[in-house]
């Protein structure tokens, strides 16, 4: 650890975001993302695979995510009636966050994939957001969608000044970048906090003079605290990302605002 | 924050909100790949399950409610019999209520008309020995008083016209005398 030879606490920042490739170009991240699929798709296929009408305690596991994806939050947000074809997007958008999200806290891999922007950005801008919007479209055509969306019915015709521009700005713009955002930050965030723990209290343990090592206790008491905080933040992100995303849908879809 | 982020971007370091396109494409490839397993093969298997547990389910109970409609069925039909059976004693216990009323008039009548019977039948036959006696006196005692009187007169009342008369009429005498002693 470099900070550890320079005899003086340097706080953890951006940078310990951003390790050296571990090879080629191929940065932790990567590989993360990578291994999130390949545990998702393992889970749901061996849990599916043999599917019983009394699950067993694997299958239930499973069942749970699924029915809590499918019902709690797919059927919850869009009504019953149309919500089956976006079921996958929905539980797939949940599981990949809160892999994602929960690395941050598993021991040795301790990397929260999305404290990089880049992928709920991914996630939301290329995925949800052309989703919604185009299941808004092929619902109530083009210009129905456009007018159910920014038009609201009995609205007096001069706060559509007001709202339209509003409208158009948080339908257009913000609901995207805001979804990626919240979650990105989040993790980012949590996963700074422990960051300042763990290594102030290695420092403290290491580097400070004896009157203050016991002060180091009180650090990584501070880190394991904020670890549990972290596992409750990481499952309610993901929670709120995948119910923003059919919460869109379920708006683009509805008859009237 | 985001002040000290952007100079420390400008001193060199990554900005943490600005996104790696390495990173978009990789995480949008290996998102789309995941919803692709998902959407292919463990969603249909589990709405299937769904399928099957909802079919299950509605047909016990369907089940449950056939078998409960039959119950009350039958508890209807043996109501309707344990009525009926009860209805049919109710008019059992009447009839031969009535029935034995009739029976006892009957037989009431009857032991009157018995009685009656009995009772006219003795006073008949007590008539008739009566008669039969008196008859019988009658001569016996005529006959004895003209033996007497013949004795005694010492003539032969032999004219038989005149021996019925004067019998006949100390008879009718007696007779008189008699009657309102028997009464």
């Amino acid at each position: 650890m470099p900070l550890l030879a320079q005899g003086e606490f340097q706080p953890p920042g951006v940078r310990d975001f951003f390790l050296p490739p571990i090879f080629g170009s191929v940065t932790k991240p990567m590989v993360l993302v990578v291994l999130s699929v390949i545990i998702i798709a393992a889970f749901f296929l061996l849990a599916s695979r043999n599917l019983k009408i009394v699950p067993s305690k694997f299958q239930f596991a499973a069942e749970s995510v699924y029915d809590f994806s499918r019902n709690g939050i797919t059927r919850e947000q869009i009504g019953a009636k149309d919500f089956r074809p976006y079921v996958p997007l929905i539980l797939t958008l949940f599981t990949f966050v809160l892999v994602n999200n929960i690395f941050g806290i598993i021991p040795i891999i301790q990397f929260p994939t999305f404290s990089h922007i880049g992928f709920p950005l991914a996630l939301s801008v290329l995925v949800v957001y052309p989703v919604y919007h185009i299941a808004g479209i092929r619902k109530h055509g083009i210009g129905g969608y456009l007018k159910k969306e920014l038009f609201p019915p009995d609205i007096p015709k001069p706060i559509y000044f007001l709202l339209t521009p509003i409208e158009i700005f948080t339908k257009f713009f913000m609901n995207p970048i805001t979804l990626a955002i919240r979650v990105f930050a989040a993790m980012f965030a949590g996963h700074l906090i422990l960051l300042v723990f763990t290594m102030g209290g290695e420092f403290l343990l290491l580097e400070a003079n004896a009157w203050l090592k016991p002060a180091s206790i009180v650090a990584f008491l501070f880190a394991i605290a904020m670890t549990f905080l972290e596992a409750f933040v990481q499952v309610v992100q993901a929670y709120i990302f995948a119910l923003l995303s059919a919460g869109y849908i379920g708006a683009a879809l509805a008859a009237d605002h | 924050m985001l002040n000290q982020l952007t100079l420390l971007a400008a001193e060199g370091e990554p900005s943490p909100v600005l996104p790696h396109t390495s990173e978009i494409i990789l995480g949008l490839v290996a998102f789309l790949l995941l919803l692709g397993i998902l959407w292919k093969f463990v969603v249909p298997r589990f709405e299937k399950l769904y399928q099957e547990r909802t079919e299950t389910i509605e047909g016990g109970i369907q089940k449950a409610e056939r078998m409960q409609a039959q119950a009350e069925e039958n508890l209807q039909k043996y109501k309707d019999l344990l009525a009926d059976a009860n209805a049919a004693a109710a008019r059992i216990r009447d009839d031969a209520r009535i029935e034995a009323e009739q029976i006892r008039e009957e037989l009431r009548v009857q032991a009157q008309e018995e009685a009656a019977r009995i009772v006219a039948q003795g006073r008949n036959q007590l008539e008739a020995q009566r008669a039969q006696i008196v008859a019988e006196l009658r001569a016996d005692l005529g006959r004895t008083a003209v033996e007497l009187a013949s004795k005694i007169v010492g003539e032969s009342l032999d004219d038989e016209a005149r021996r019925r008369g004067t019998v006949d009429r100390f008879l009718e005498e007696l007779d008189s005398v008699s009657a309102p002693a028997k009464k």
